[in-house]
């Protein structure tokens, strides 16, 4: 009994804590961003897991589904409950924001899923490379688009999102974006949980060790193929809409290929195939990603000392870029499988499998 | 065997294939191929490297499709078939070359091959609905009867690639079965198997034969496997049929000689 709820209990203490604290506002604002960014990173490093992982195709364009429900959600969202320039007053009233918050990110995930088609038809015959440079192509599509819309806002971006968590926290007094990315954070794992662990779902990795197998023993390739691209852009969507509204703003040139390139490197370092591995490895990048704020100055600090650079020059945050490609360039090196593998939590410590079973 | 193939004559043929012609460029694989398969029948086709066998199984399977002619499967046409959409039809096969899905356990590898009776989707899986746990839990009893009679059961958690090479080759024709086919197409089941292996594999086939109800049509190089296993043997030759009939007749024909062991007369 305990082993069957145990998962469902460690998530509703671990979800109930965060938000405690949030509401209580034990934790600062800024560590409360850095968790949502974690939960937003979980999801995105998860879904592209799906692709890359599973199914064995190389994704690089996962920012731009990301930026497909990013917008979708922020304009379905400030069009109907918020004032806006670009959309004049509200539809609806913003009460209901609150309520209507979860479909209109679902609606940014639908929208990102349908934007997955354009990825998903050309690999029925292109594989490995060919669809890599597709993905990319398909990325660089949905960036430029954007930003020749002049009317929502171009490349300056789009803005307005915050009077609508405004309005959900003027209805009931709670932390509703920590809440949101929890839900959709644990939502998106089960999701993909259930698909690869079910025998429809083993399909997709049927694809990926022997494709020719696959079709001939009876998996429908191009259908599933679909779906899974489908799946992991729709739920890269939800991730795009819970990153709008966390920052209540979205410029295009947040989705480009560097944040694909950013899910990528958590993919990789989680470890191909490996659901835990990635929610890990996304947890850890987060943390890393912003351990750099502290540390990159005390780099500064020590070369300044030491008379190691110029006095003119400071070691800026730009330098994040080179040491997480490098970071890449050593995970490739010496550990290509990443943190897990292709391994679970539970294959790794099997004891574990006893106190909880997750489906 | 052959008082039964006898009694089954007047049904319709599982597989019948009219005139098939597969041009590649230029070059014909195969040129104007008749085959009747009854059913219960277990015939051979064999040939020397590079005849053309193992198109036509890729062509009977779907993954290619003809140039010309036409292929049968129970009396349904399968021109623009997809693969899977013929192996729901009821045919399977295993490939000269093991193709198992070497990172999924053998458990995993003969539930996969229902893919297409699944009977529930996308959105049952997510749910986990009535008929997905019904669906699951009859599909994971039957791939563990299968392991069962394969006598594979003890590697049912194992991963393909740590299997012995005879086990793989089982494992695959188990898999083949998995999807319940009407046809079983053997690509040269024989091939990289020791003499003992290959007593056994006779043994093996021989059993599928009988238990599974099913239809038999192998590519073998092993003569001593076909004359033992076969009531009916073509052979072909650059795409062409230059012989067919009974073991013994196949063996003393001419063309069949010429053809392994080159023409006395250059």
């Amino acid at each position: 009994m305990l082993r069957r709820y145990s998962v469902h209990l460690a998530l509703a203490l671990t979800g109930g804590t965060i938000i405690y604290c949030a509401y209580q506002e034990y934790l600062s604002l800024y560590i409360m961003s850095i968790l949502m960014f974690m939960g937003v990173n979980i999801i995105l490093s998860t879904s592209l897991n799906l692709v890359n992982g599973y199914m064995g195709e190389f994704s690089c364009g996962h920012a731009g589904f990301m930026c497909v429900g990013a917008y979708v959600s922020s304009m379905l969202g400030v069009w109907l409950f918020a004032k806006d320039k670009v959309f004049g007053a509200a539809v609806l009233d913003p009460e209901y924001a609150l309520y209507a918050f979860p479909l209109i990110i679902l609606t940014g995930g639908v929208a990102a899923a349908l934007a997955g088609v354009l990825v998903a038809v050309p690999s029925y015959k292109t594989r490995g490379d060919y669809l890599a440079i597709i993905t990319i192509a398909a990325n660089f599509i949905i960036i430029s688009t954007i930003e020749n819309i002049g009317a929502i806002g171009g490349s300056r971006g789009f803005m307005g999102m915050k009077r609508l968590v405004n309005s959900m926290e003027d209805v009931v007094e709670l932390p509703w974006m920590p809440i949101w990315v929890f839900v959709f954070t644990i939502f998106s794992i089960w999701v993909i949980r259930r698909y690869v662990s079910s025998t429809f779902g083993k399909g997709v990795s049927a694809i990926s060790q022997d494709e020719v197998a696959a079709e001939i023993m009876s998996v429908n390739t191009n259908k599933m193929k679909t779906i899974t691209f489908m799946l992991s852009s729709g739920l890269a969507g939800i991730a795009g809409g819970l990153f709008a509204y966390i920052l209540g703003y979205v410029n295009p040139g947040s989705f480009n290929i560097m944040k694909s390139t950013e899910v990528l490197v958590m993919v990789y370092l989680g470890g191909m195939g490996s659901l835990s591995g990635s929610v890990l490895s996304a947890i850890l990048f987060t943390l890393l990603l912003e351990s750099f704020r502290f540390i990159i100055p005390v780099i500064n600090d020590f070369a300044h000392q030491f008379h190691l650079i110029s006095p003119d020059y400071d070691i800026s945050q730009v330098w994040r870029w080179v040491l997480i490609p490098l970071l890449l360039i050593i995970l490739m090196q010496f550990r290509p499988e990443g943190i897990m593998g292709n391994r679970e939590l539970g294959d790794i410590f099997p004891r574990l499998k006893r106190f909880y079973r997750f489906k | 065997m052959m008082a039964q193939t006898q009694l089954q004559t007047d049904q319709a043929p599982v597989l019948e294939i009219r005139n098939l012609i597969q041009t590649f460029g230029g070059l014909t694989a195969v040129n104007e191929f008749n085959v009747k398969l009854m059913p219960g029948e277990l015939s051979g086709l064999i040939g020397p490297n590079g005849a053309g066998k193992t198109t036509i199984f890729n062509l009977v399977s779907g993954f290619y499709q003809p140039s010309e002619g036409q292929i049968l499967i129970d009396g349904v046409p399968t021109a623009g078939l997809k693969p899977h959409r013929v192996t729901a039809l009821g045919v399977a096969r295993t490939f000269q070359n093991i193709r198992l899905w070497n990172d999924m356990t053998v458990l995993d590898n003969i539930r996969v091959a229902q893919h297409y009776q699944l009977g529930y989707g996308f959105f049952h899986a997510l749910a986990r609905s009535k008929r997905y746990q019904q669906r699951e839990a009859e599909i994971a009893r039957e791939a563990a009867e299968l392991l069962e009679v394969f006598d594979l059961q003890r590697f049912a958690a194992e991963l393909p690639k740590n299997l012995p090479y005879g086990t793989q080759r089982k494992l695959e024709i188990a898999r083949a079965l998995s999807s319940h086919p009407k046809l079983l197409l053997l690509d040269e089941p024989a091939a990289g198997l020791n003499s003992a292996d290959i007593q056994e594999l006779i043994r093996l086939i021989r059993w599928i034969h009988e238990k599974f109800d099913v239809t038999i049509w192998m590519i073998e190089h092993h003569m001593d496997v076909m004359m033992e296993l076969c009531t009916q043997i073509k052979v072909i030759d650059f795409g062409q049929t230059i012989a067919e009939g009974n073991p013994e007749t196949v063996r003393n024909h001419p063309a069949v000689i010429t053809a392994y062991l080159g023409d006395d007369n250059i």
